[in-house]
């Protein structure tokens, strides 16, 4: 393989799996609270909407974010209400969350379909960027990618190495025990839900300013749904959620490069789209096969509601 | 002042069959505020998108025959969701159940036999099994999570079918459309009404109705889903097979879903494309939660839901929206059920 062609393909995986990564740490940090979201794809929706508009109206793709984070914490919010304050079924109120979002942002971005956005620069790392080989793939990136590298730092450090962190971790894993010694169990649990929800907000951001950059009904495409997936791919370890989410961004682009390649394989486009779909549902089976590790590492509260009062 | 919930001694029988409505009244009210923040006037809204779809025998054919899929699918669904069973993925069994029942009706294009439809919505509801076996089976030989997986398949049968519309099943006199030819007579659904397009479709959502309703309260089965579903460690005591929960959940879901498919493509569609179901398998979770997972229930949350499609139909006519807005609706039912579900095991106190 020619070093340009490898370059190219470590470049756009990163790209791919950005969003991924962003979605997919905001998800863990909601979980880790005991708090299971679905919403994760509507969120990213309307995340992705509310950013492309703001930026076509502003032409600031950092208002763009911004707003996608304030949809997010928003969709995030109406969940928070739903599952945490009306203490109704987790699962179905995440699934009433990407039904509500996937539909509203459709509704909402009608007028924004033939739109197009600038491609926003990216940012070379100084010095780094000249680099043989890792230069182009790892640092001439639009500015969300060190995000995403800066936000998996920052997570795996509040997580395992703040007090906060702490707290947030003992109100997953027993909720009561918390609740007890004096945690407000629901109000930690409304911070790890908004967090989840901006998150994912900018994850759609990035998805409809930087990576495409126009808006089209269902164009995220079941990444939230992956983005779930990948939680569970990296046992609940901000560290592997990076690892898992380049692997089903490898198989995103895979598509583009065979096509862009000159490769005549008698491959059916549908199928190599269909990859990342099958990847999930391999990677899932892999790791969900052996029950101690699912039961160790997910949060011990996970998906169940709690009450003050009982 | 805020508010607080107090747990009831019982729970509310009342709240368990007020709630849908009072969740319906909340989505009518949001909608109306919806109407009036998008400068359309709330009462045009509501008489555009609630009663204009069904002011003549027209209209109301169209809300049976939109709430054929959707019943066909909740019942199904309705099954494993009582026995915890989670499997969203019915829009993928629907795409799957059409696929199997309209190959067969292209492969026997010529054939003048009465058997074909009967024959392609037996082969509906297999491929909808098959499809809805693939998760089952992850979920009992490996443990994977279902909702996940049933999911991603939905990704998976959307492509299949467009592979199928645009390759090997294309019509060969179609122009290049993405769509197969139409099916001949044998292989569509007799109408039921002159000069509406309701067919015998209908008949067998209500069959389904029935059956569901036999299977969830006169059966041992049926009995043992609700119990694995409300009381896991207590069905594992008494012996119940929670793989067979499992498995009894997501195959009931995928064959009802697959009839459902074939009951579009041999009715209204009359064809297999990429456009076979706006969404009836996600919004069949819906109606079967707004019909409290009961086939009476589920019967009228299908008529709403099948009503809610056609006011966005209206709405995107006579108002210029987008037809998502049934979307933002349906999505907005489910949450005031959600919350409004609260008031059955639980009432507001106000504290200062």
């Amino acid at each position: 393989m020619q070093p340009s062609l490898l370059s190219a393909i470590l470049f756009a995986t990163i790209v791919a799996g950005t969003p991924l990564i962003i979605a997919a740490v905001g998800e863990l940090v909601t979980e880790k609270s005991g708090v299971l979201n679905l919403g994760t794809e509507g969120i990213m929706s309307m995340g992705a909407v509310a950013a492309f508009a703001v930026t076509v109206h502003t032409g600031s793709p950092v208002l763009g974010i911004l707003a996608g984070m304030t949809a997010g914490m928003a969709m995030g919010l109406v969940f928070a209400v739903a599952a945490l304050t009306f203490m109704a079924n987790q699962v179905a109120s995440g699934l009433a969350l990407s039904i509500f979002g996937v539909g509203l942002s459709a509704f909402i971005g009608k007028p924004y379909e033939s739109q197009a956005l600038p491609s926003v620069a990216t940012w070379n790392v100084p010095g780094l960027h000249k680099l043989p080989l890792v230069g182009h793939a790892f640092f001439e990136h639009q500015g969300l990618v060190y995000f995403s590298w800066a936000l998996l730092a920052a997570v795996a450090w509040f997580l395992y190495r703040s007090r906060l962190g702490l707290v947030l971790r003992a109100v997953g894993e027993a909720p009561v025990a918390a609740h007890s010694v004096g945690y407000n169990v629901v109000r930690i649990r409304y911070m790890a839900v908004l967090f989840g929800g901006a998150m994912a907000g900018v994850a759609g951001a990035f998805l409809s300013v930087f990576h495409t950059p126009l808006w089209v009904e269902g164009m995220v495409a079941g990444r939230g749904w992956i983005a779930l997936a990948l939680v569970v791919f990296a046992t609940w370890r901000p560290a592997r959620v990076m690892v898992g989410a380049y692997l089903f961004g490898g198989c995103m682009i895979t598509q583009m490069f065979v096509q862009g390649s000159g490769m005549h394989l008698n491959i059916p486009s549908q199928f190599l789209s269909a990859l990342p779909y099958a990847a999930t549902i391999i990677v899932l089976v892999i790791i969900s096969h052996n029950k101690a590790t699912i039961r160790l590492n997910s949060p011990a509260s996970l998906g169940q509601p709690f009450s003050p009062e009982a | 002042m805020w508010l607080k919930f107090e747990q009831r001694p019982e729970p509310s029988r009342l709240m368990r069959y007020l709630s849908p409505l009072l969740a319906v009244g909340l989505m009518v009210a949001s909608g109306m505020l919806l109407f009036h923040l998008l400068g359309k006037s709330p009462a045009e809204g509501f008489k555009v998108f609630f009663l204009n779809p069904v002011q003549d025998k027209y209209g109301v054919a169209e809300l049976f025959l939109k709430a054929t899929p959707l019943i066909l699918c909740a019942v199904g669904l309705a099954v494993g969701f009582r026995g915890n069973i989670w499997n969203i993925g019915a829009e993928g069994q629907l795409l799957i159940g059409a696929l199997a029942g309209g190959g067969l009706a292209l492969h026997f294009h010529d054939t003048n036999s009465m058997l074909l439809l009967p024959a392609m919505i037996v082969a509906g509801a297999l491929g909808g099994m098959f499809w809805a076996a693939i998760p089952a089976w992850l979920r009992t030989r490996f443990n994977a999570n279902e909702i996940l997986t049933s999911l991603m398949l939905v990704y998976i049968a959307e492509l299949i079918v467009s592979w199928l519309v645009h390759g090997p099943w294309m019509d060969p006199d179609g122009f290049n459309f993405p769509q197969t030819r139409l099916f001949q007579a044998k292989a569509t659904m007799p109408i039921l009404v002159q000069g509406t397009r309701v067919n015998a479709g209908l008949f067998i959502a209500l069959g389904a109705l029935i059956a569901g309703w036999i299977f969830m309260n006169r059966s041992f089965m049926g009995y043992q889903m609700k119990v694995a579903g409300q009381a896991e460690n207590a069905g594992r005591y008494a012996g119940f097979s929670a793989r067979r929960t499992v498995w009894i959940g997501m195959l009931v879901g995928g064959a009802m879903a697959g009839i459902a498919g074939v009951a579009e493509i041999s009715g209204p569609v009359g064809q297999i494309t990429e456009h076979i179901s706006p969404g009836y398998g996600f919004a069949a979770m819906i109606v079967a939660f707004v019909g409290r997972l009961d086939p009476v229930g589920i019967f009228f949350s299908g008529l709403l839901m099948a009503l809610l499609y056609l006011g966005g139909e209206q709405a995107q006519q006579y108002l210029a929206l987008p037809y998502s807005i049934s979307k933002v609706f349906q999505g907005l039912l489910l949450f005031f059920l959600l919350c409004s579900d609260v008031f059955i095991t639980h009432r507001i106190r106000w504290k200062k």
